[in-house]
């Protein structure tokens, strides 16, 4: 089966005074029809301007300078404002982390999702179109979606608007969604219900989905498949499972062990000493040198290519890949 | 040994002033009362030297007002909070500098026109703790000890990273030589990797200088890592308190069980989330009897009508819920 959407040596650079900053750095990665992908890192780690190029939502000064997003078999990286436009919200869409500033404030939820629809079809009438964004309030665990409707958002509570905007980005059928941090904002029950909706939507639709987060317990608990960013560049990915159980990038390993669990209780946490690298200045060769504990003249000196280490999982690391070789 | 900290019936309410219309409403004849939030209500627990207490919740619990409340920044409507200060290391201040808070936002908790020099050593210098000669080294000192380079005494917030700046409100808080620490979410707005570095460094200051910690937080991950004693808030009440190791194996109350079965977590891995139903109420107007029936799958009628109690379990295990009276019975 081709994957739904392809992603290949994505770079997106941001031309400031200061000088270049390489945002996303020859990203590649794949996600399946019906496939949950986390796209895991931490701020600065270029995740969500990922998720951003694939939506073509990259403003000035920044800018895609390389590579291919293909979605479908067409390349979303070359295509005009005009076919982004009619992709956006119908094939792709994206929920962001904040639904107060997502959603507008000034219209009723009605007006908002009738609006959505009509935008990518032209032809159905406004009641179709109500009927359709009612039902995919329902979809999402509202109940009585038929007054909810005719409420502004302010009316909602922060659960129950992610809840919206998830209707909202549901209602085209697209094929996939891009989550950004979706639950972040939320209360630990919240999270739970935001979560346990998404699971069962994209399970019943099998539509794919990037779930962009910080959160690694989060992308453990429900993903197919993790992606790991580090300063621009994916250093680790491969199935959920695996991964989790034995991290190989040391980066990742850190990430793993700065997580506080029930196993470790009273021990120190694992920490990454330092902190992330600024993007402006970024040290030659692998990025994680300077807070890496296995760290050689090797990696000095040489930008690590993504290794494969059988088992589907890509590794960037200089060391990894010796490991397997001797 | 008798606790540090006791903390009795405390109370903080809310009260949403009238405005001009309801007011001359009133004069003629209507009758509209002002809006009560009772965002901390009737809450006693004591805290022993040198003990973490964690403090969970979803937000608008009272947490934050709780800590806030201990850490004199907010006065009680009722109730008091009372510190032992003969176990103290200088009993001869004020209670005021006992205990300090370690902020949530470490960008708009520090002020950005003055140098890290002075925003550490203010406090020190204007109680009286060191002379202004001694700024220089006494800065140096604080700094070091929260694992910061003290060449960069001179330097102004906005020079630092989140990670470094928590450090440095850390520096502030430990300047004037408190006893109890009450960090409100300290670590939320930090990475990963660096939340790491400061739970390690929290636990580190612990040990060295016999802190106490309130630590107040909705991560139940950090929560179950740090703490020896978990209180579990919901709109305003404490509905249970447990030791850290029966809080984690025989956790009691409804809310408790939902809240930790709601927790993502690395070693379970991918899985099928059974969420727990409803929102949490609006504290202007919250459910009558016991705050959770609305929401808790195993609410009897009992639970409408009347608020349950705090019953010690057993030892140090406290919770608030009346199926426990139904078990006994």
């Amino acid at each position: 089966m081709k994957p739904i959407l392809q992603i290949e040596n994505l770079q997106t650079h941001f031309f400031t005074k200061a000088g270049v900053a390489k945002a996303v750095d020859g990203v590649s990665f794949d996600i399946n029809a019906g496939e949950v992908v986390g796209l895991v890192g931490e701020s600065g780690s270029g995740k969500s301007i990922t998720g951003f190029s694939v939506m073509g939502l990259v403003d000035a000064p920044g800018r895609i300078v390389g590579g291919r997003i293909m979605f479908k078999g067409a390349d979303i990286a070359a295509m005009s404002p005009q076919e982004l436009q009619s992709l956006r919200g119908n094939r792709i869409s994206m929920i962001f982390q904040d639904p107060m500033m997502t959603l507008n404030p000034v219209l009723r939820v009605e007006t908002q999702m009738v609006e959505a629809i009509k935008a990518h079809d032209s032809t159905i009438s406004k009641s179709e179109a109500r009927v359709r964004a009612r039902d995919a309030l329902g979809l999402v665990g509202i109940s009585a979606p038929e007054e909810r409707m005719r409420a502004y958002p302010h009316q909602f509570s922060g659960g129950m608007r992610q809840r919206v905007s998830i209707a909202i980005a549901m209602l085209n059928r697209p094929d996939l969604i891009i989550a950004d941090e979706p639950t972040t904002a939320l209360d630990v029950t919240i999270q739970g219900q935001v979560i346990h909706e998404m699971q069962r939507l994209c399970e019943v639709t099998k539509t794919a989905l990037l779930w962009i987060t910080h959160d690694l317990a989060v992308v453990a608990g429900i993903a197919d498949r993790i992606c790991v960013m580090y300063a621009g560049r994916v250093v680790e990915q491969g199935p959920i499972a695996s991964t989790i159980s034995q991290p190989l990038h040391p980066y990742t390993r850190g990430l793993m062990g700065s997580v506080p669990s029930q196993n470790r209780r009273g021990q120190p946490l694992q920490q990454i000493d330092g902190m992330v690298p600024s993007l402006l200045n970024l040290p030659v060769g692998c990025a994680f040198q300077n807070r890496c504990s296995m760290v050689s003249d090797k990696c000095l000196s040489e930008t690590p290519g993504p290794t494969d280490v059988g088992g589907k999982r890509l590794v960037r690391c200089v060391n990894v890949g010796q490991e397997q070789a001797s | 040994m008798k606790p540090i900290l006791t903390v009795s019936n405390l109370s903080k309410d809310f009260i949403k002033p009238l405005d001009l219309i309801a007011k001359f409403l009133n004069k003629v004849g209507q009758d509209n009362k002002e809006e009560v939030v009772h965002a901390v209500d009737d809450v006693s627990f004591t805290v022993q030297r040198g003990e973490i207490v964690g403090i969970v919740g979803e937000s608008g619990c009272g947490k934050s007002t709780l800590g806030r409340m201990v850490a004199g920044i907010l006065s009680p409507t009722n109730g008091s909070v009372e510190f032992d200060s003969a176990q103290t290391k200088t009993s001869d201040l004020p209670q005021a500098l006992q205990t300090q808070m370690i902020f949530q936002d470490p960008f708009s908790s520090l002020n950005p026109r003055k140098r890290v020099i002075d925003i550490i050593t203010e406090a020190p210098i204007f109680h009286g703790l060191i002379a202004r000669k001694q700024k220089n080294e006494f800065a140096a000192e604080m700094l070091q000890r929260v694992g910061l380079d003290p060449d960069t005494l001179q330097r102004y917030p906005h020079q630092f990273s989140g990670g470094q700046r928590q450090r440095i409100g850390i520096a502030r808080a430990l300047a004037v030589s408190p006893e109890l620490l009450v960090c409100d979410e300290s670590i939320a707005a930090l990475d990963v990797s660096i939340q790491a570095q400061i739970i390690n460094l929290f636990v580190q200051l612990r040990d060295e200088f016999t802190l106490t910690y309130l630590f107040i937080s909705h991560d139940i991950g950090v929560i179950e890592h740090i703490s020896d004693r978990v209180i579990v808030m919901y709109l305003g009440r404490i509905v249970e308190t447990a030791p850290i190791s029966s809080f984690l194996q025989t956790p009691n109350h409804p809310y408790t069980k939902a809240l930790l079965a709601g927790v993502p977590r690395l070693e379970v891995g991918k899985r099928e989330y059974e969420p727990v139903s409803g929102e949490i109420p609006s504290p202007l107007a919250p459910p009558t009897g016991c705050h959770f029936h609305p929401r808790c799958p195993f609410a009897i009628e009992k639970c409408q009508r009347e608020a349950p109690v705090l019953r010690e379990l057993s030892a140090g295990h406290f919770s608030a819920c009346h199926l426990n009276d139904e078990a006994q019975s």
